[in-house]
């Protein structure tokens, strides 16, 4: 179990780096000589907010688009390791393990998909 | 300056914080906030943003290196996540209510809580009687010493389970991990020996920071132009710290950078203040 939770963290980070760089060099290559907005909170367009948007964004080789979808498996990362300990609590018929990581999965799913 | 030119220098800044986090044992998620305002003006909500991606990059890589080792308590951290979940939730709700000059506020209080933490030696305490709680929870296990195996059982569930909501709502609020904050509630409170409490710290920090990032990219707070770099940096001065601290002592860096966390809790608490931010 150790081994395999390792190797979901492992290549989730790794999926996600070598997206968000790629996305990056684009971005760079794109907008490098544009003056940088981060002084003045305006919020993220639509299209950079969930996950249809980013991925639509991303498939059309749009650079923030391509780093969102990084940023977005990061994201995923851990909720994966908690879904694979779900199977392992399960597999070893762990009915109390089994309700509790549910309770940290619901609330994940939550956050990503409903709450604003 | 340019968006190449701000990309590099926030890149460097982020490497460094990785790196200096990581040889420390402080978690470099702690300056990143302080460094993205103070020296390059960004507003905070963006900063909490991206400090929350690089928070979760980092803590996943180095879980997957620790979890081998057989010190992380799975049982104990899946436990202790439904606390620092729910306490994410709310943090990235408060975040919402809360101006951004109490935020930096806030975030003063606690940079000043881990710079005294840095001064703080563990103490090994290990109980010999068994907690009913625990024991139903089935959280009582073993981490390697030199003399092989050793058991230790887990106190105080409840306790623990509390300090771990105000971890996650501290860390959904101010986008960091709250290491220290979650170390002090499994090490302190319920009595796990303290290699198991970094490591199962840790492999908590992922899970928390992902609950409250969901929320922040809904909202549009997490702007890849600029958690780009700080991520990618993040992530290679921790990966190179990790490798670096089997060799070294790091006692006086220790201190240092908690002398900087100090300067910086000073200069976050005194620009709430006057309502700069």
């Amino acid at each position: 179990m150790e081994r395999w939770l390792g190797n979901v963290l492992r290549i989730g980070v790794m999926i996600s780096a070598g997206l968000v760089l790629s996305g990056g060099i684009l971005y760079l290559c794109h907008y490098g000589a544009t003056a940088p907005g981060y002084a003045t909170f305006t919020g993220e367009p639509e299209r950079l907010k969930d996950i249809y948007g980013i991925l639509k964004s991303a498939l059309s080789l749009h650079s923030r688009g391509i780093i969102q979808l990084g940023l977005l498996c990061l994201i995923a990362t851990p909720v994966m390791r908690v879904i694979f300990s779900l199977g392992f609590y399960a597999k070893q018929k762990d009915a109390l393990y089994c309700l509790i990581t549910s309770i940290v999965l619901c609330l994940l799913i939550y956050s990503m998909a409903f709450a604003k | 300056m340019n968006t190449i030119e701000s990309t590099l220098l926030i890149g460097l800044g982020s490497v460094l914080a990785g790196l200096i986090g990581a040889l420390t044992g402080l978690g470099g998620g702690v300056v990143i906030v302080p460094l993205l305002t103070l020296a390059f003006g960004v507003d905070i909500r963006y900063a909490i943003g991206a400090s929350l991606v690089s928070v979760i990059a980092t803590s996943s890589s180095a879980a997957a290196a620790y979890i081998k080792e057989g010190y992380s308590n799975l049982r104990v951290g899946m436990f202790l996540e439904i606390a620092t979940t729910l306490g994410a939730l709310s943090g990235a709700f408060l975040a919402l209510i809360l101006s951004p000059r109490y935020i930096a506020i806030v975030f003063g209080l606690v940079l000043l809580q881990s710079a005294y933490s840095a001064w703080q030696n563990p103490k090994e305490v290990i109980e010999p009687k068994a907690d009913r709680l625990a024991q139903i929870l089935n959280m009582d296990s073993t981490y390697p010493t030199s003399n092989g195996l050793r058991w230790y059982h887990v106190q105080n569930v409840p306790g623990g389970f509390l300090l771990m909501l105000i971890a996650g709502a501290l860390s959904g609020l101010l986008g960091i991990g709250s290491g220290a904050l979650k170390v002090i509630a499994m090490d302190r409170i319920m009595k796990i020996p303290f290699k198991v409490s970094t490591t199962t710290s840790n492999f908590m920090i992922g899970v928390t920071a992902a609950a409250s990032a969901g929320i922040y990219l809904n909202r549009g707070y997490i702007d890849p132009g600029l958690a780009m770099p700080v991520m990618l940096g993040v992530l290679l001065g921790a990966t190179i710290g990790t490798h670096w601290l089997m060799k070294s002592k790091t006692q006086t860096l220790r201190i240092l950078f908690s002398l900087v966390i100090l300067i910086l809790a000073v200069e976050m608490i005194f620009n709430g203040l006057k309502g700069k931010f």
